[in-house]
């Protein structure tokens, strides 16, 4: 079940067409509403397209690209009323769909009120864009650009900082993404210490390098141009099968989101404007068997977890999907492990011109796939129906995600320490009396408050506002008071 | 000290003349014998003779003036004075300042055994950095007892902040600055304005403090802790977790890697934190760490006393961890080198100014005493407990600290040439520190009743002696202002290497001439059509019409505006055929 951004290129028939070629039998697509299109609004959109269309079942994420006041009530009815359980933020971005720490934390709040999952988009935008106005100023305009823009550091921090805000907010959290060594040590660290984190290395990041970015040939660079990049180091693809083998990484996906050379062309003098995405819905499935099962890193039991049963697991879909059981879907893939396939562009199923893996070859394919019960590849020979695909909804409070989350809110409760009232002296913050040719005026400090510092009426027994009779007279500012009179009380002592 | 050189009323007056004269200038001098040299790289016998406030002659027998003033150091350490780069003795908060100034505070420091201060200037946010620098610059040049320099903090990143910097680098002798990632609507930066900031500070060859939290978590924590009705100082504590501090460290330490430049943290209060730093100096980044006395020498468990007063009095940012096997995992990091320096963050504010706060913690001002204990403190925990060597001690009281802010070897080194700044150390004296001795001018002392290890016994401070036999003897007024210069070696030696080293090139390619999309004007489409939404490629929202790029020249309504246009425009083949570019091989 990868998770296809739905593209200009490959549409959804387009699209599931090529997943269902691959033996991948369902999807769940990003929602991305544009500027001014509210998420409902987007999210029936998306419905309409993909009802028609779908060649296999799907479902939907929402992406929350902005933040406005009413999106409680927004997401509360997409997860009551629609079927949608998954909320994508941007922590890149900048100035366009990119989350303050504070808003991300507000989202993350009510999404985890509300038992869905939070996912995150993790590359910090702020850093992007400086390091962006900094190549272009050097006169480099191509798409290494992208990936020198990009480095591995800046998504791992990205990842860092959004297991840091789902911690806190004590809400699931579900890495898109994770195209880094850096980043995905984060998250394997996080997991250490308890954070309920996961994280979705896609076909891309496993199949092939991000050496290609430095390609004389501008169209084969920019094909590869995506968000976060793929790595320049070659050794990722193999640190990351690790880490799915291991269990740091549960899920594969695809993020596939094509454009076209001449789409792509639109950034050919500023790689700051080449459309983001790649393939990989169709050969995701035979890209994770030729790395992980055919080099020996998981056995076959583990290749279903990663590629169809933990997405299950953790989208709530399961056991509907993701198993072979008595009750489940009819969506199954008998698969040719002994079977090769060389990836090209001149086989694949999709509407664009190149394909990044080209020239890889995979052992293992699907040699027949059933969609709902019926047959739609056998023989290398594809039989769908646009539109045969159905939505899945997705409930809430997926027990794989939630359990965990509803023990440690109870076991997060915090109380206060019980004090007797603090009885000593309280030194009178001055308000805007100005004693005469100090140098202090009332500036400030690291104290979180200090702006604007209004005289607070209930806590001073000083209650009358406005303008006092001795205004004039410049008060004492470091007034301190060691022996209070009347001596000193219990309560203030040390002890 | 004059009265020591009674004339002998029966010399001839010429004579008399000469040994006041003398004796006037003998004052300055002083000889410190049998004792034991240690510096941060090696220890050794000597003796060590002062004059002129500075370091003259080093060895044995030295060949000495008459009637010099000789100290009997009788095997014990004789150390280069401490330097404290952390503190804010004139810090102010809410109307309020911090309540040791620069005399109490310097006075408390000389008798610590710390002979030099850097202070941090704190502008009101808005407010002019040079006004501020000069506002401090006066006031601890007629208050300091000690020798001092300064830290400027960017309390914004204003219009003309850029040319106030350059000033205070290169007439002011200022060369380090500190952002806050924390005190949002206040101090705080963005990580855009961080990374403007530390290009440009690189740039000025500066050292780059960042007090490191992340201040929109810190706020969202501390509504939410108010709302649940916690209004109590372990409300400080428990809306700064340290994951936050971490974090903050971390976004650092990525945007100080990004630009190549170094990157020091000021007050290491947890283990995540310093973690963070360790595992990024692994890994190549320019990054120094600084825990400070507090967070070696106690917790942040007492946030949770039923005694008001004293929790109140451990609130500082970040808080002191309520883990209490930090302070020992932080020693152990200074002990290997992966932390470097130790400060104090001195910012004590007395109970009543505390109570400010007393039905909001949110209110409390911030900060703690340690400008006095931290030497003994770092003793006890490092040294007394054998994790470090007496040479590791001085270097990060001392040597490193110097080191990093460009004060070495003026400062930092019993060396000749160095400044007069010595202090003669009692590893086996044990003292127990207590609000009722120390020279605070506050009411509580947040190590009260730690017994320590090691003390100074004598403190020699511009080559006068300061402190003895447990008697200080400070002149207000006498500290002077230290310039540094910019672009210390110590840090960028490596910066300007790696400068060289890291030039990034573009590919030569030959132009593309391929086919290129279209982009549409407006996105307005009968149907909603697969291209104008979906996915977060950047050149998306608003897609203007480029018209360099399209030859479809004319702007403003068209007449086909009511069609609409082809979106999925796919030209696999192009007429006249794929050129060679654009094939992918």
């Amino acid at each position: 079940m990868p998770v296809l951004g739905m593209t200009p290129a490959d549409d959804f028939c387009q699209g599931t067409k090529a997943a269902l070629a691959g033996g991948t039998t369902m999807i769940l697509d990003h929602v991305f509403p544009d500027a001014g299109v509210s998420l409902l609004t987007a999210y029936e959109q998306w419905r309409e397209r993909a009802d028609g269309t779908a060649c296999c079942d799907y479902s939907l994420h929402v992406d929350v690209p902005r933040w406005h006041e009413s999106i409680r009530e927004e997401l509360e009815a997409l997860v009551k009323d629609k079927g949608v359980n998954s909320f994508l933020v941007f922590m890149a971005y900048k100035d366009r769909c990119q989350c303050t720490d504070g808003q991300m934390y507000e989202i993350f709040s009510i999404i985890r009120d509300l038992g869905a999952l939070a996912q995150v988009h993790a590359e910090n935008g702020d850093i992007v864009q400086e390091e962006q106005k900094r190549l272009l100023e050097l006169g480099i305009t191509g798409p290494e650009g992208h990936v020198l823009s990009r480095p591995e550091e800046v998504e791992a921090e990205a990842v860092y900082r959004a297991v840091t805000i789902a911690k806190q907010a004590n809400c699931p959290l579900y890495v898109t993404k994770v195209m880094s060594k850096g980043a995905a040590d984060v998250i394997a660290q996080a997991k250490l210490r308890g954070v309920v984190v996961f994280g979705e290395p896609i076909t891309a990041s496993l199949g092939t390098s991000g050496s290609h970015y430095w390609s004389k040939n501008w169209a084969k660079a920019a094909a590869f141009v995506t968000s976060p990049p793929i790595n320049p180091d070659p050794s990722t693809g193999d640190h990351l099968t690790s880490l799915l083998a291991s269990g740091d990484l549960q899920v594969t996906g695809s993020a596939h989101c094509t454009f076209t050379t001449a789409q792509k062309a639109v950034g050919k003098d500023n790689f700051t404007l080449i459309p983001e995405g790649t393939n990989g819905i169709e050969e995701r499935m035979s890209v994770v068997w030729e790395k992980c099962v055919a080099s020996g890193k998981m056995d076959e039991n583990e290749f279903v977890a990663v590629t169809s049963t933990n997405a299950a697991k953790i989208f709530n879909v399961y056991p509907r999907k993701g198993r072979v059981a008595v009750g489940s879907d009819a969506d199954l893939v008998i698969w040719n492990p002994k079977a090769t396939k060389i990836i090209s562009a001149k086989s694949h199923n999709l509407n664009v011109e190149y394909n990044i893996f080209e020239g890889l070859e995979c052992r293992g394919a699907p040699t027949v796939v059933v969609s709902q019960g019926r047959v739609v590849l056998e023989d290398g020979n594809l039989l769908v129906t646009p539109g045969a695909g159905r939505f899945i909804p997705r409930k809430t409070f997926p027990d794989f995600v939630y359990k965990r989350i509803k023990a440690r809110n109870r076991l997060a409760e915090i109380h206060g320490v019980p004090r007797g009232l603090y009885d000593g002296p309280v030194h009178e913050v001055m308000v805007p009396a100005k004693p005469g040719g100090s140098a202090q005026a009332r500036a400030s400090c690291p104290g979180k408050i200090s702006v604007p510092p209004v005289r607070n009426l209930h806590r001073s027994g000083f209650s009358l506002s406005g303008s006092q009779a001795d205004d004039h007279i410049a008060r004492r500012t470091a007034q301190k008071i060691m022996a209070p009179p009347g001596g000193r009380s219990n309560i203030t002592s040390l002890s | 000290m004059m009265q020591k050189f009674h004339c002998d009323p029966d010399l001839p007056s010429w004579l008399r003349l000469t040994v006041v004269y003398f004796a006037v200038v003998l004052s300055d001098r002083l000889l410190i014998k049998g004792g034991r040299i240690i510096n941060d790289d090696q220890s050794f016998y000597a003796d060590v003779y002062l004059e002129d406030g500075l370091i003259k002659q080093i060895g044995e027998n030295l060949i000495v003036p008459g009637g010099v003033k000789t100290i009997e150091a009788n095997g014990r350490m004789v150390i280069p004075g401490g330097i404290d780069v952390n503190t804010y003795l004139q810090k102010p908060s809410q109307g309020m300042t911090a309540a040791d100034d620069f005399f109490q505070g310097t006075r408390a420091a000389l008798a610590g055994g710390t002979t030099m201060i850097i202070d941090h200037v704190v502008p009101e946010p808005g407010s002019s950095l040079l006004t501020s620098f000069e506002k401090w610059h006066e006031a601890a040049d007629t208050k300091s007892c000690c020798d001092y320099s300064l830290h400027v903090d960017i309390t914004s990143w204003y219009d003309g902040v850029r040319e106030e910097l350059e000033v205070l680098v290169q007439d002011k002798g200022v060369n380090s600055f500190q952002v806050y990632m924390a005190y949002k609507d206040l101090y705080q930066m963005s990580d855009s304005q961080l990374y403007e900031a530390f290009t440009f500070l690189k740039g000025l060859g500066a050292v780059i403090l960042v007090h490191a939290e992340n201040g929109d978590l810190i706020a969202q924590e501390q509504k939410r802790i108010l709302e649940m009705g916690i209004t109590g100082p372990e409300g400080h504590a428990l809306s700064r977790p340290e994951e936050l501090e971490a974090e903050a460290v971390f976004r650092a330490i990525t945007i100080a890697g990004r630009i190549n430049c170094p990157v020091y943290i000021t007050k290491v209060m947890s283990k995540s934190a310093a973690d963070i730093i360790t595992l990024a100096r692994k890994k190549g980044p320019l990054v120094f760490g600084e825990p400070i006395a507090a967070s070696l020498g106690t917790d942040g468990t007492h946030y949770w006393s039923k005694n008001w007063a004293k929790a109140a009095a451990f609130v500082t940012s970040p808080p002191l961890s309520p883990d209490p096997t930090t302070p020992d995992y932080l020693t152990s990091l200074l002990a290997c080198g992966d932390l470097q320096v130790t400060g104090s963050g001195h910012c004590p504010y007395s109970t009543a100014q505390k109570a400010v706060g007393k039905d909001n913690f949110t209110l409390i001002p911030e900060g703690v005493n340690g400008i006095e204990e931290r030497m003994t403190v770092v003793w006890d925990k490092a040294v007394a407990t054998g994790k470090m060597d007496e040479n590791q001690f001085v270097a990060i009281t001392s040597t490193n600290a110097a080191k990093i802010f460009n004060l070495y070897p003026r400062k930092g080194r019993i060396a000749v040439g160095s400044d007069a700044d010595v202090v003669i150390w009692d590893p086996d004296k044990v003292k127990t520190i207590t609000a009722k001795s120390h020279k605070s001018a506050v009411e509580y002392n947040i190590f009260e009743g730690m017994e320590c290890h090691g003390s100074p016994l004598v403190v020699i401070s511009q080559g006068k002696i300061v402190f003895e036999d447990g008697n200080i003897n400070v002149n207000k007024g006498v500290g002077r202002f230290i310039p540094r210069k910019p672009f210390p070696e110590y840090l960028y030696q490596r910066v300007r290497i790696r400068n060289k080293v890291s030039g990034l090139q573009g590919v030569p390619r030959g132009m593309y001439d391929g086919p290129v999309y279209e982009v549409p004007a407006t996105p307005k489409y009968a149907t909603p059509a697969p291209s104008a939404k979906s996915s977060p490629s950047k050149h998306q929202p608003p897609p203007i019409r480029n018209l360099h790029q399209s030859n479809f020249s004319l702007s403003g309504a068209q007449i086909d505006d009511n069609n609409p246009r082809r979106t999925g425009h796919r030209i696999v083949a192009p007429p006249g055929g794929r050129s060679n570019i654009t094939s992918l091989g």
